[in-house]
């Protein structure tokens, strides 16, 4: 048997032993996912049991190295635990942006004593992390981030104020942008520091959204001391982190719809009825049907631009590309199943929740830098049409 | 199966490319229609494509073909597609190599393949009859007559059809549908050469009272309809991927123009405008490519659901080929509209192409009875 045969077999014997029945059961709801961190009060016993075992063998971060809490797999590794984990059901064990975003920052462009202290713990869902980029004034010119940071000798002094902070409420640390050069042009004047949200003088407003839910906090920083180790890369270097990982939160993004597990021809179907075996509304149908063509056509260029990154090629500005179609997509996903669910959907709890889910999509196209600013990145970096 | 091209694949690509580009550029199809040349394409550059292995791409070793497969055949279309490429690669090396590959006779591969392979033998596929294409309403009928076949009715838009030296042709027999290759100089066979917007070859064919020998069936009688559908499925995956070659250039050529051309004291291309445009059709063109890819591989790995992934491809890329031309002419501006710009002659042959073998409406329906949408 060939090495992968064997950790195939081993993973499945595993995953067997030591996944309780609970969590192969679909996630229903937003209370069903795991977010870890020091504020974390587990759903079920289960949940908690299934976040140990999968932490103590590092597969919440299958591919990260052993010696920082991570499974230390392949990546051919990572993808058979990916489909065993996917043949039971099994839930994924802890949601996190530490292990989305902030780690992989950690493993390229941290110091070793950062990686010892922060990695640890995000795999073991200990700490939970968010993130400090936009700003009030600062949200598609993201580098024009006023939020002031001055070295006081012995530490930092972070003053200002971030906005659109995803859980800032639920979080126990942030990853923050701040300006160290006020003098030097916008994009040469900014650091990435680390720093625990109980450190007095920071405090998290949350925002209730038109779709009633409040994912997102206002963040105020006063007279906030953050220690001088908790610099990640150089000073005023800290755009080129910034770059790397909205490149990340963008991939991120733009595969979001593709995580429904339902195709929308089987919603549509399922609100707006079938009549001789076709969606009854036919100007819906070839719209439902265009959806899902395009739907599948992206998750080809999913797959492809994936498949390329593996064989050495990088993503680079084709992220932009994914992000501004997947988010386009998502959004036009959601106003069809809108349009077949009429006045049911347009109560605010009908049809599961649906319509909080329709306007929660309208902010897809505006986080993580709008389609615009996509539209922007393709023209200048891919395109390399003048001025652009 | 992840959709990335291999080492091998690649430099086919290359080399098809800089062959095509070479010798069979945008400014030999205006040489072809400028002269109202009596053959539409060139039959001594077909010979050289031939010994390239274009012509035997799907045609096995042991008929004198290098069998690369559909995922080369598409590679190498892509490259015509790019150069407005006129030649009998889509009838002949694709859809006829395609129906006698997979159903032929013994004794019908043996006198065709080889001459398919070796650029000595033009065959056509003549399967829709009216304006729109529709393999499931063919009317053609081919009644038993003697210890044969006699054919009634009439074919449109058969490529290549005027210079074919067999034709395939889909008729209604009792029991289903049925494939015969039939000589075009046979008795009642009238064929037409229509005289298209792309300057490429095609024909219209009417049989009357058309005597065919019961070796003339490709397959089983009656059972033509797997063997045909196949074939179109191999053809809109081709054609998709002809269509991609042909829509990447037209706007490699307008990013290209709106880059240089000068008003109001500056490049176009600065203006917003144009530059969100040009980058939403740029997502566009990469998630056609994929479509592409993943029909020609389906069919390729004889994948179950191959028909239905050559559907949505055809039906991606024909809408996002249209939006090339469209966005293409626009942003050409007046120039755009001229002859002397390239840009119009992609247009129309995109509008052919996208009509080959099932538009985008065609293949939405046909998508939405498939999975019961």
């Amino acid at each position: 048997m060939s090495d992968l045969q064997t950790f195939k077999t081993e993973t499945r014997a595993w995953l067997e032993e030591n996944c309780p029945a609970e969590m192969r059961t679909p996630i229903t709801s937003d209370a069903d996912i795991c977010w870890g961190g020091r504020n974390y009060k587990p759903q079920s016993a289960a949940q908690k049991l299934w976040l140990e075992r999968m932490g103590a063998k590092g597969w919440t971060t299958p591919t990260w190295p052993v010696e920082y809490g991570g499974g230390g797999l392949s990546k051919a590794e990572a993808k058979i635990l990916a489909k065993e984990m996917a043949r039971i059901g099994a839930r994924s064990p802890l949601s996190s942006f530490g292990i989305w975003m902030l780690g992989p920052a950690l493993l390229k462009f941290g110091t070793e004593a950062q990686k010892q202290e922060h990695l640890p713990p995000i795999v073991r869902g200990e700490i939970r992390w968010c993130q400090g980029y936009s700003e009030p004034s600062a949200g598609s010119d993201l580098a024009s981030l006023a939020t002031k940071c001055e070295d006081k000798g012995d530490h930092f002094l972070v003053n200002g104020q971030k906005v659109w902070t995803s859980y800032a409420d639920q979080a126990d640390w942030i990853f923050c942008l701040v300006r160290t050069d006020p003098k030097a042009k916008k994009h040469e004047g900014i650091s990435f520091v680390l720093f625990d949200m109980d450190t007095p003088g920071v405090e998290a407003k949350p925002i209730k959204l038109i779709s009633g839910k409040s994912p997102f906090c206002e963040t105020f920083f006063q007279d906030v001391k953050v220690r001088k180790d908790q610099l990640v890369g150089e000073i005023n270097k800290g755009w080129t982190i910034a770059k790397y990982l909205l490149t990340h939160e963008r991939e991120m993004i733009s595969g979001q719809g593709q995580e429904v597990a339902r195709p929308i021809s089987e919603v549509t179907a399922g609100l707006a009825g079938l009549e001789e075996g076709k969606l009854a509304d036919p100007m819906l149908r070839a719209k439902v049907v265009e959806a899902e063509i395009d739907d599948w056509a992206f998750a080809q260029t999913i797959r492809r631009k994936l498949g390329e990154a593996k064989v050495g090629a990088s993503l680079g500005a084709d992220s932009s590309m994914l992000k501004y179609y997947g988010t386009e997509l998502n959004k036009r996903r959601l106003e069809l199943m809108m349009d077949a669910g009429g006045y049911e959907s347009l109560e605010w709890d009908g049809d599961g929740g649906m319509a909080r889910n329709w306007l929660r999509t309208k902010g897809n196209s505006i986080e993580g830098g709008t389609s615009e600013v996509q539209l922007n990145i393709i023209s200048k970096h891919i395109l390399k049409l003048p001025g652009a | 199966m992840a959709l990335v091209l291999n080492e091998d694949e690649k430099m086919l690509r290359e080399a098809a490319g800089g062959f095509i580009a070479d010798k069979a550029p945008v400014k030999a199809l205006r040489t072809l229609r400028d002269t109202n040349d009596a053959t539409g394409f060139d039959r001594a550059l077909w010979s050289e494509m031939a010994e390239m292995g274009f012509a035997g791409v799907l045609v096995d070793e042991d008929n004198g073909g290098v069998d690369m497969g559909v995922l080369a055949a598409g590679l190498i279309a892509e490259q015509m597609g790019r150069n407005l490429t006129a030649s009998p690669f889509l009838s002949t090396a694709v859809l006829a190599a395609t129906a006698l590959g997979r159903g032929g006779s013994d004794a019908q591969k043996a006198e065709w393949l080889g001459k398919i392979a070796s650029g000595d033998a033009v065959i056509s596929l003549a399967v829709d009859e009216g304006r729109k294409h529709n393999p499931d309403g063919i009317e053609t009928r081919a009644e038993r007559s003697g210890n044969g076949f006699k054919i009634n009715g009439a074919k449109a838009m058969v490529i290549d059809g005027h210079v074919a030296d067999q034709i395939i042709v889909a008729a209604k027999t009792s029991g289903g549908t049925t494939l015969f290759l039939v000589d075009p100089k046979t008795a009642g066979l009238t064929t037409n050469r229509t005289d298209m917007i792309d300057a490429r070859n095609a024909a219209k064919l009417t049989f009357e009272n058309v005597e065919v020998t019961a070796d003339a069936v490709i397959g089983e009688v009656d059972g033509g309809g797997e063997l045909l559908s196949h074939v179109l499925n191999v053809g809109r995956a081709v054609v998709g991927a002809e269509l991609v070659g042909a829509s990447s250039k037209a706007f490699e050529d307008t990013t290209e123009y709106i880059r240089e051309r000068k008003q109001f004291g500056t490049e176009i291309g600065r203006f917003q405008a144009l530059q969100h445009r040009s980058s939403h059709l740029y997502t566009e063109l990469e998630i056609a490519r994929s479509a592409m890819l993943a029909a020609l591989t389906a069919i390729e790995d004889g994948a179950e659901d191959a028909e239905l992934v050559a559907s949505m491809a055809k039906a991606k890329i024909g809408s996002v080929a249209k939006l090339a031309s469209q966005e293409g002419v626009q942003m050409h501006g007046g120039v755009g509209m001229t002859d002397e710009y390239d840009i119009g002659l992609y247009m129309k042959r995109i509008r052919v192409a996208q009509e080959l073998f099932g538009d985008t409406q065609y293949h939405m329906e046909k998508i939405a009875q498939a999975k019961g949408i």
